[in-house]
C-alpha cells in the first residue's frame, strides 16, 4: 500500500499497464514529456519512449479518429482528451465509428481496446468549458461502456479493468479529486469489476446514488442525515454504462426510497434512466417519488458555481423531503 | 532541453509579397492518351500480360457488376446501390499496386479495389442481400463491403472518418513491424470534412506510413468541385501539410499504379504519408437515389465517356496484341451470366437469426440487451405474421 492521489493512481495504474503490454499507446495533447497538463502521464515518455507515449496535434476528432484505426490495428491505445468540454469535436468519431465497429463489421473488426481518458466535472472555478459532466451524451450510444471512479483506489482499479475490456471505455476523471482525494492503493496489480456497482455504506431508510465526485458530496449529505436520524445506504455507479441495475434495485427495495445525484444539468441527465427504470422494477416497494438533485439546466455558470453545484445542503433538503414524503 | 526555432526555414522579403495558387504547378501525371495511345516520353510501368490482363478485367467485371445491381434496385430487389462507373480504374489499379497485408480503408466508391483482391461474386452479392452470410450481419445498406481475411476495413457511411483512422492504423502498422502500408480512399468532397485535416496532419506529424488516395471525380452528389474549394483541388492541400503529394489521371490505370507503386515504396521506406489526387468523373449517379439529369449535361456525360478507363485500357491491350475483341466480348457475357445466376441463387438466402440483432454491440450481451431480446422473441411470437423474416426461427 501507497498513499496516492487520483493523479498518482491514474499514472501508476497506465505505467503497470504500458509495462505488462508494450502494445499500449498512450497520446493526446500535451501528454508527452510535459506529462500532461495534470501531471497524470508523467514519466510515461521517459519510461516508454516516444513512440508508445507522445504528442498528437490539438485536434480532438484527430485524436480520436487516430485510436480508431490504432485500436482496430490491434494496438491497446489509451487516448486522453484534455477536457470531458473538449470531447464533442470527437462526438462523431466516438459515436458513429468507435461505438458502431464491431456491430457494423458483424464482429470482423473491433477498437474493442480502446480507452479514452477524459478529465470532467466542475468545482474548479472552470466556467463553461472546463466544468461539464458529459456522460448522458454517451449513456445514450450502444456498444461504449462508460465508466468514472471516486478515489485513488477506485481509479486504479477501475482503469486497468477498463484498459484490459474488450469494448471501448470511455473513462471519466473527476478532476477536482485529482490532487483532493488521497487515500491508500495498493502497489500491485489490481482490478475491479465494470458494470458493478459499489456500496459504500449500509443504510435503511433512503438510498443515494451517485458516481465520481458528486460521491463525497453523497457521504456528506448523509452525515447531517445521521444527525437528523435518517439512515442512508449510499451507492457509487462506478458504470454508467452497462450500469448495475440489480444492486440498485436491491437496496431501493429493502430501503424503498431513492434519490439520485450528479452534476450535468437535470433534464436528460442519467439520473433520469435510472429513476425510470427503478420504477418500473421497484413500483410495489417505492414509498416517495424517486428524487433527482442535480446541476440546473443552465450551460455551467463561474461567479454562480456554488450557487450551481447539487451540493449536500441541496441533497440532504431532498432526503428529508423524500423521506418525509 | 531542445531550444526550438520555428523560424528557421523561413526566407526574408522587403517587399509585401503574395503568394498565388497560380504560382505553384501540380503536373497530372499520364501515361496513356484517352485513345490508349503511350505518351512517347512516357515510361509504361513494369507489368506483364497477366498483371495487366487482371487489372482489365477487374474493371470489366465492376462494370458488369455496377450495371446489374442498379438494376436490380431499380427492381427492388436490393435497398440500395451505388455504382462506380468511369472510376474502375482509380481503385482496380491502385489497388493492384499494393500488397495483400496492406490495408485498404475506403469510402464506398472502390469496390474494384475489393474485387482486385479477390471478393467473390456471392460475397458480394451476401453483403447486399443482407442476408445470413453478410459478414455484416445484415447490419449495414448495401456496398458497405469489409472482409478481414483480405485486409478490407469494414466501410461506414460518415464520410472522412476513415482518414484519421488511415493514419492511426499505419502507426500501429509501423509499431508492429509489419511491412506494411494502409491506403485511405476518398472523395474530394469527403475532402472537405475536418477528419482530412485532422487525418493529414496527424499522419505527417506522426510519421505514419499511409497513401491518402483522393478520388476527385466533380461532383459530390450535386455539388461541382468548384463549390467544394477554391484552390487548385485537393492534391495542393498536401504540400501544406508537408506531404509528398502526386496528381495522377485517374481513367489512366497505368497512371494510377505507377502512381500508387511509387507512393507505397516512399510510405514505407521513409515512414511517411503520401497523396494521391486521382482526377476522374463519375459517370454514374452518386447512388440509386440521385437523378444526375437535375444538375448536369448530357454533354458534359458525353465528354467523359470519351475518355472511359476500361476502354483506354483495352485499346493498349488490343493494340499489343494481348487482347482478342471477340473472346473479351464473350467474357463480358459470361461474366453478366454469372452475376445474374449468383444473384438469383442468393437473393433466397434468408437473413440473420433475430438473436443476432444483439451480438456484437459489445464483446457479450450486457443485461439490458438480452432482457430487450427476451421481450423482442416473445412479441414476435405473439404476432409472427407481422415479422415474416423472423418468427419462423424463434
Amino acid at each position: 500500500m501507497a498513499k496516492m492521489n487520483l493523479l498518482q493512481a491514474i499514472n501508476n495504474a497506465l505505467i503497470l499497464a504500458m509495462t505488462e503490454n508494450e502494445k499500449v499507446m498512450v497520446f493526446g495533447e500535451d501528454v508527452g514529456h510535459f506529462g500532461g497538463v495534470f501531471r497524470a502521464t508523467s514519466n510515461l515518455q521517459e519510461k516508454f519512449g516516444k513512440a508508445r507515449c507522445f504528442n498528437t496535434p490539438l485536434t480532438e476528432q484527430g485524436i480520436m479518429g487516430f485510436a480508431n484505426g490504432l485500436a482496430s490495428q490491434g494496438s491497446v491505445p489509451v487516448a486522453e482528451i484534455q477536457f470531458g468540454d473538449y470531447i464533442f469535436p470527437a462526438f462523431d468519431q466516438i459515436v458513429n465509428e468507435t461505438a458502431k465497429w464491431r456491430y457494423r463489421s458483424g464482429g470482423q473488426f473491433s477498437v474493442g481496446t480502446l480507452t479514452i481518458r477524459t478529465p470532467y466535472g466542475g468545482g474548479i472555478a472552470g466556467g463553461l468549458y472546463h466544468s461539464q459532466s458529459p456522460e448522458a451524451y454517451f449513456a445514450h450510444t450502444p456498444g461504449l461502456k462508460i465508466v468514472v471512479p471516486r478515489n485513488p483506489y477506485q481509479a486504479k482499479g477501475l482503469l486497468l479493468a477498463s484498459i484490459r475490456d474488450d469494448n471501448p471505455v470511455l473513462f471519466m476523471e473527476p478532476k477536482r479529486l485529482y490532487r483532493a482525494s488521497v487515500g491508500e492503493v495498493p502497489e500491485e496489480d489490481y482490478e475491479l469489476p465494470l458494470g458493478k456497482a459499489d456500496i459504500v455504506r449500509e443504510g435503511s431508510d433512503i438510498s443515494l446514488l451517485a458516481w465520481g465526485a458528486q460521491m463525497e458530496i453523497m457521504e456528506k449529505a448523509a452525515e447531517l442525515a445521521d444527525k437528523a436520524g435518517i439512515s442512508c445506504e449510499i451507492i457509487d455507479l462506478r458504470s454508467i454504462l452497462p450500469w448495475d441495475v440489480e444492486t440498485v434495485c436491491q437496496s431501493v427495495v429493502k430501503t424503498g426510497r431513492l434519490l439520485i445525484s450528479h452534476e450535468a444539468p437535470q433534464t436528460g441527465g442519467f439520473a433520469s434512466e435510472i429513476a425510470a427504470t427503478v420504477q418500473e422494477r421497484c413500483f410495489l416497494n417505492l414509498e416517495s417519488p424517486i428524487a433527482r438533485v442535480c446541476g440546473l439546466d443552465t450551460p455551467y455558470p463561474l461567479a454562480h458555481e456554488k450557487e450551481y453545484m447539487p451540493d449536500h445542503l441541496k441533497v440532504f433538503e431532498a432526503i428529508k423531503r423524500t423521506v418525509n414524503y | 532541453m531542445k531550444d526550438r526555432n520555428h523560424l528557421s526555414d523561413v526566407s526574408l522579403t522587403h517587399k509585401v509579397s503574395v503568394i498565388d495558387k497560380g504560382l505553384v504547378d501540380i503536373p497530372m501525371l499520364q501515361i496513356l492518351q484517352p485513345d490508349g495511345t503511350p505518351h512517347a516520353d512516357a515510361q509504361l510501368p513494369e507489368l506483364d500480360q497477366d498483371a495487366v490482363l487482371k487489372i482489365y478485367r477487374t474493371m470489366r467485371f465492376i462494370r458488369v457488376l455496377d450495371e446489374r445491381m442498379v438494376a436490380a434496385q431499380r427492381q427492388g430487389r436490393i435497398s440500395f446501390y451505388l455504382a462506380s462507373t468511369g472510376e474502375e480504374a482509380a481503385s482496380v489499379a491502385s489497388a493492384a499496386a499494393l500488397e495483400p497485408q496492406d490495408m485498404i480503408m475506403s469510402q464506398y466508391r472502390e469496390q474494384g479495389a475489393l474485387a482486385y483482391r479477390g471478393y467473390s461474386t456471392e460475397a458480394f452479392m451476401n453483403q447486399m442481400f443482407s442476408n445470413e452470410k453478410d459478414p455484416n450481419k445484415g447490419r449495414q445498406m448495401p456496398i458497405h463491403y469489409g472482409d478481414k481475411a483480405l485486409n478490407f476495413m469494414t466501410i461506414s457511411s460518415p464520410l472522412g472518418t476513415q482518414i484519421p483512422q488511415a493514419s492511426g492504423y499505419a502507426y500501429g502498422q509501423k509499431m508492429a513491424g509489419q511491412p506494411a502500408v494502409t491506403i485511405c480512399y476518398f472523395g474530394e468532397g469527403a475532402a472537405s470534412e475536418g477528419d482530412f485535416h485532422a487525418g493529414l496532419n496527424m499522419a505527417a506529424v506522426l510519421h505514419c506510413p499511409v497513401i491518402f488516395f483522393c478520388r476527385n471525380n466533380g461532383y459530390a452528389i450535386s455539388t461541382p468541385a468548384e463549390e467544394q474549394f477554391a484552390g487548385d483541388g485537393i492534391a495542393s492541400r498536401g504540400l501544406g501539410y508537408g506531404i509528398k503529394t502526386i496528381r495522377v489521371d485517374g481513367n489512366d490505370a497505368f497512371a494510377v499504379y505507377a502512381a500508387t507503386k511509387q507512393a507505397r515504396e516512399i510510405a514505407l521506406a521513409e515512414n511517411c504519408p503520401v497523396l494521391i489526387e486521382a482526377m476522374s468523373y463519375r459517370l454514374a449517379a452518386h447512388s440509386t437515389s440521385d437523378d444526375p439529369t437535375g444538375y448536369r449535361s448530357k454533354d458534359e456525360e458525353a465528354r467523359w465517356q470519351a475518355k472511359d478507363p476500361i476502354q483506354r485500357l483495352g485499346n493498349w491491350l488490343l493494340s499489343k496484341g494481348w487482347l482478342d475483341e471477340e473472346q473479351d466480348g464473350k467474357d463480358v457475357e459470361q461474366m453478366r451470366q454469372d452475376v445474374l445466376n449468383e444473384l438469383k441463387r442468393v437473393e433466397k438466402v434468408p437473413v440473420c437469426a433475430i438473436d443476432d440483432i444483439i451480438e456484437d454491440v459489445y464483446d457479450t450481451p450486457p443485461w439490458h440487451l438480452k432482457e430487450q431480446l427476451d421481450e423482442l422473441k416473445q412479441h414476435i411470437s405473439q404476432y409472427p405474421d407481422a415479422y415474416p423474416k423472423t418468427s419462423g426461427r424463434l
